[in-house]
């Protein structure tokens, strides 16, 4: 088995503009003091190094807002001190977050010589309407060009994009496909566009601007979706991640495997294991306040929370049923304290197992029909 | 103490809207029995739900002091009372006790179909009927076409009807006088033992239980030992009053006197309307004649829409029936709805009125149940069960036949319409008994059985006549009916809180019709859904419910589980509050939303 992953997220808020669909911790400010947030931000990390010595880090993930509008000397600094606080593992997977313009692209070798060995890619569409619907600050070719000086700069490297969106055909949505199949490296992350409560579009949507596709289509898609990246050797490793096997963002799986990982910056969540129990921890939210709190205390921690083992459970079926891979019972109750098979109802999974829509051997897994409703299907266990 | 020739007691009959209450105020205010700073709309309707939907629930009287023409003083007492055919019996017995009624119609609208119920019941208490045509003032306004219709309609010699405006006071004084005038006085005597007919009782919470009365004969005082002869419970009197409309302590009420007593009375079941109260010393001979227990006729199931309110309801429920003892409840469980109570109402509007009170004065959020009417279910060994939840229904092989109660309904509505009319009444299995015209209007005479009543009769009748059309009715008797059980399946469970009793000609398509509502209301699971509709053991319609296609999150948030998790919990909430059927679980909304949607 593969020794527990340990991750450090690491939030930055800025984003050049909102994006309608976003309901992330971002914000759009005139100027900021880069060096005052690079110390920020190392002093948070002071903070939690402290609290879990001895570690040591396998992945970090510089997420946003728009991180690629960091200093790449600021992701330098901060990748410093987790290695110098805590040990950074050999091959560490080091992500960052990049808008696809070309601003942002020009810097991607100095992120590179800054020891960021993965971009991500907010590419979202391979059509110039489409962006333009989302509210993205770039066009497909752009989109095409970032790509292209990723594959330059870095080895590993994957793109966003978003579908389901409104008037979308499943056979215009194969073609953008087949071309990001095309551009593609070894991950893809694809997404239904989803409405959250307080985004523009959630009003938009209200108003009637536009229609979603249904769920007869939007089941259509998403089985077309898998389909096709399954034909291709990148087979959904998660709900909406594909990679070729190997090729996963281990950041991402520390996650759904529901293993520590810490959060730093403006509104990050962590999940610690201290004191043999799991730890729920949450930053301040709006980043003036989060400065604040830390030049006072030197974090800016809002809450720190502990998971009963119930919730624990809970959490740990929420994100590890997304996996393909599924559930490890072993970890599950290293992690929860409960043993899998006594913290779900067994009439219940027998039930969903009957429907085909999970499996119960050495692993719990869901199967791709219980994926595609894995909320009902959660729901269902953790009653 | 009155003598009783300057007495006049009198009761307003019209139908809703056409000014009864603005009348009474107008009255009270002429007489000076309120001062104008306090005077408010609808003086004598108390409740909140009487005012708002401008109909009287609870009579109510109130005593004016009036120097007429001739130079000599009077009592007035206006008896107002419930107008709607729910109360008919109490409405009989307010009118019993008065000696005349003033018939308010709108000169506009004419007569209307619970005019006509009210009307003729005061005809039959040997009223002097006073017509007045009220909203005179308006320019839509017809007297002359409205009078000659109370005098083909009704009957009634309209010569000498008044006309006012109750709104700008035209004609008030007219009103006054002619009750004077034309009103007998009440009879009564003096020395006999007390009679007195009870009116109307309710609970205050300051006084306890107030006694509504008529005397009849006798007097009533403080401190009297006091006899209900149909209750056979004994009181002692300790306050005697009359409301002006203030209430009042008096020393006593003699003959022809109308006003209230208190006597630490537990509760209004002991009251019972049309009861007669005498003295336990000089006990009368035999009581008035016309008292008739109060039967529920409709009858439906009241749960609380959040299970953990059962209790909650079950208070409201014993202390709304100390204000009114007319309706019955007892427990009832629900696969589907949980614990609740089966209840008994005089009627439709009742049921509506009890359910309403609960919600507001109670705060609690219920749902009911079809309802359903009492039927007398013969069985083969030849005895014979009331029927008032369909979830009794015997084995059919047990059942020789079944009877319905039926009702006989009055109809008045304008000629463009009377066809939509007679199409609804024979839908219903209506069977027509009388059509007259009257001007541009007809009125129709049907016999209908309730059970095609209760379920929305009322609201088609006003969709299909847009809102003209009138209608009354009063209970007329049991007849042989093919009534089966109609009950709906969930992955083969029944749904007690669905069934229902249905003639069979209509059961299949009743049963297709809620089968259909289901599929829309119960959303898609994870498992595939039957929905079937079955009349005895007889499937006769079913819809599929296919299984959920897709549901989820895309995109889980980077490292904020707590927010999914916020989901899941709004998920588990849900499920408790679903019901299982067949393994299936069936969120009670849908239920909810099946009972409260009406089909057609």
């Amino acid at each position: 088995m593969t020794r527990d992953g340990f991750a450090v997220y690491v939030h930055w808020p800025f984003c050049l503009s909102k994006c309608p669909y976003c309901d992330f911790n971002s914000h759009v400010r005139e100027s900021r003091d880069e060096a005052g947030w690079r110390d920020a931000l190392l002093a948070e990390l002071d903070h939690y190094a402290a609290l879990t010595p001895g570690r040591t880090v396998t992945s970090i993930f510089f997420g946003g807002g728009t991180p690629s509008l960091m200093a790449p000397a600021t992701t330098h600094s901060v990748i410093e001190r987790i290695a110098a606080r805590w040990s950074l593992a050999d091959g560490a997977e080091i992500t960052l977050e990049a808008n696809p313009n070309s601003v942002e692209a020009a810097r991607f070798a100095g992120f590179r010589a800054a020891g960021i060995n993965r971009v991500s890619i907010g590419v979202q569409a391979l059509d110039d309407d489409a962006l333009r619907f989302l509210g993205r600050g770039h066009n497909a070719g752009e989109a095409r060009a970032a790509i292209a000086a990723a594959q330059k700069s870095f080895e590993r490297y994957s793109f966003d994009l978003i579908y389901a969106r409104p008037g979308q055909t499943v056979a215009g949505w194969m073609a953008e496909l087949d071309e990001a199949l095309s551009l593609a490296g070894d991950h893809l992350s694809l997404y239904q566009l989803t409405i959250e409560p307080g985004t523009a579009f959630h009003a938009a949507q209200a108003r009637g601007d536009f229609v979603l596709p249904d769920d007869e289509l939007g089941a259509a898609l998403y089985q077309a979706t898998q389909d096709r990246l399954e034909g291709a050797g990148m087979p959904a490793y998660e709900i909406s991640n594909h990679a070729r096997p190997g090729a996963e963002s281990r950041h991402n799986l520390v996650y759904w495997r529901y293993e520590d990982y810490v959060g730093v910056g403006p509104g990050a969540h962590g999940r610690l294991t201290l004191d043999g129990g799991k730890r729920a921890t949450r930053q301040e939210r709006a980043p003036e306040t989060w400065l604040t709190r830390i030049a006072e205390r030197g974090h800016a921690t809002a809450e720190t929370r502990m998971v009963p083992a119930r919730d624990a459970a809970d959490e740990a079926l929420l994100m590890g049923l997304r996996l393909s891979e599924g559930i490890d019972p072993a970890r599950f109750e290293r992690q929860t304290g409960l043993a899998l098979d006594q913290a779900i109802d067994a009439a219940r999974l027998e039930r969903l197992t009957q429907a085909g829509y999970v499996v119960r051997d050495t692993r719990l897994r869901a199967t791709a029909a219980g994926r595609r409703v894995l909320n009902s299907v959660i729901a269902e266990l953790a009653a | 103490m009155t003598a009783l020739d300057r007495i006049r007691n009198f009761a307003i009959i019209a139908h809703i809207d056409h000014g009864k209450s603005t009348l009474a105020d107008r009255l009270i205010q002429a007489c000076g029995a309120v001062e104008d700073r306090d005077m408010r709309e609808q003086m004598l309707d108390n409740m909140d739900i009487e005012r708002e939907r401008g109909i009287t629930i609870k009579a109510q009287t109130v005593r004016l002091d009036y120097k007429a023409k001739d130079g000599k003083d009077y009592v007035l007492n206006l008896m107002d009372t419930p107008g709607h055919v729910d109360f008919a019996y109490e409405v009989s017995r307010s009118l019993a006790a008065c000696e005349g009624s003033i018939l308010v119609v709108d000169a506009s609208q004419g007569v209307e179909a619970q005019t006509l119920a009210n009307v003729y019941q005061a005809i039959e208490a040997n009223h002097e009927i006073i017509p007045v045509l009220n909203k005179i003032d308006l320019p839509a306004a017809e007297p002359e076409r409205v009078k000659q219709q109370i005098e083909d309609v009704i009957g009634l010699d309209a010569s000498e009807a008044v006309n006012i405006s109750a709104k700008t006071g035209i004609g008030i004084a007219e009103v006054l006088e002619a009750l004077v005038k034309r009103l007998p006085p009440p009879k009564g005597e003096e020395n006999a033992p007390l009679k007195a007919l009870l009116v109307d009782s309710w609970y205050d919470p300051y006084l306890g239980v107030v006694v509504l009365l008529r005397i009849k004969d006798g007097r009533i005082r403080k401190g009297l030992k006091i006899r209900m002869m149909a209750a056979g419970a004994t009181h002692e009197v300790d306050r005697v009053g009359v409301f002006k409309p203030k209430n009042t302590e008096v020393a006593s009420l003699g003959p022809g006197e109308v006003g209230f007593i208190t006597a630490s009375i537990k509760s209004v079941a002991d009251c019972r309307v049309g009861d007669t109260i005498t003295e336990e010393k000089r006990l009368a001979a035999e009581p008035l004649p016309g008292f008739k227990p109060s039967l529920p006729v409709v009858f439906c199931g009241l749960f609380p829409v959040d299970a953990a309110e059962f209790e909650k309801l079950r208070e409201s429920l014993t202390r709304l029936h100390l204000n009114d003892a007319s309706f019955v409840y007892e427990p009832e469980s629900s696969a589907a709805l949980g614990f609740g109570f089966r209840c008994g109402f005089l009627g439709l509007l009742h049921l509506e009125i009890i359910q309403e009170r609960l919600e507001r004065e109670f705060n609690l959020d219920l749902i009911a149940t079809a309802p359903s009417v009492v039927y007398k279910v013969h069985l083969t060994d030849g005895t014979v069960m009331e029927l008032y939840n369909p979830v009794d229904m015997p084995d059919p092989v047990r059942i020789d036949h079944i009877e319905e109660p039926w009702i006989k309904a009055t109809i008045l509505v304008p000629d463009e319409y009377l066809g939509s009319v007679l199409k609804l009444c024979e839908d219903r299995r209506g069977v027509q008994e009388n059509l007259t015209y009257a001007g541009n209007r007809a009125m129709l005479i049907y016999k209908l059985p309730l059970n095609e009543v209760v379920f929305d009769f009322y609201d088609r009748l006003k969709s299909v006549s847009r809102g003209y059309a009138s209608f009354d009715y009063h209970i007329d008797e049991y007849q042989e009916g093919d009534v089966v059980k109609l009950s709906i399946l969930v992955n083969g469970d029944p749904v007690d809180a669905l069934s229902m009793m249905v003639h069979r000609a209509k059961a299949e398509s009743r049963g297709r019709a809620l089968c259909v509502k289901l599929k829309e209301l119960i959303p898609q699971q994870l498992f595939k859904i039957a929905v079937q509709a079955a009349i005895g053991g007889k499937i006769v319609a079913r819809e599929t419910i296919s299984a959920l296609r897709k549901d989820v999150t895309a995109k889980c948030y980077g490292g904020d589980i707590t927010r999914k998790k916020k989901l899941l919990e709004k998920q588990k909430e849900g499920k408790k509050r679903m019901r299982q059927f067949g393994q299936v679980d069936i969120p009670q909304s849908a239920f909810l939303a099946a009972l409260k949607a009406r089909e057609e």
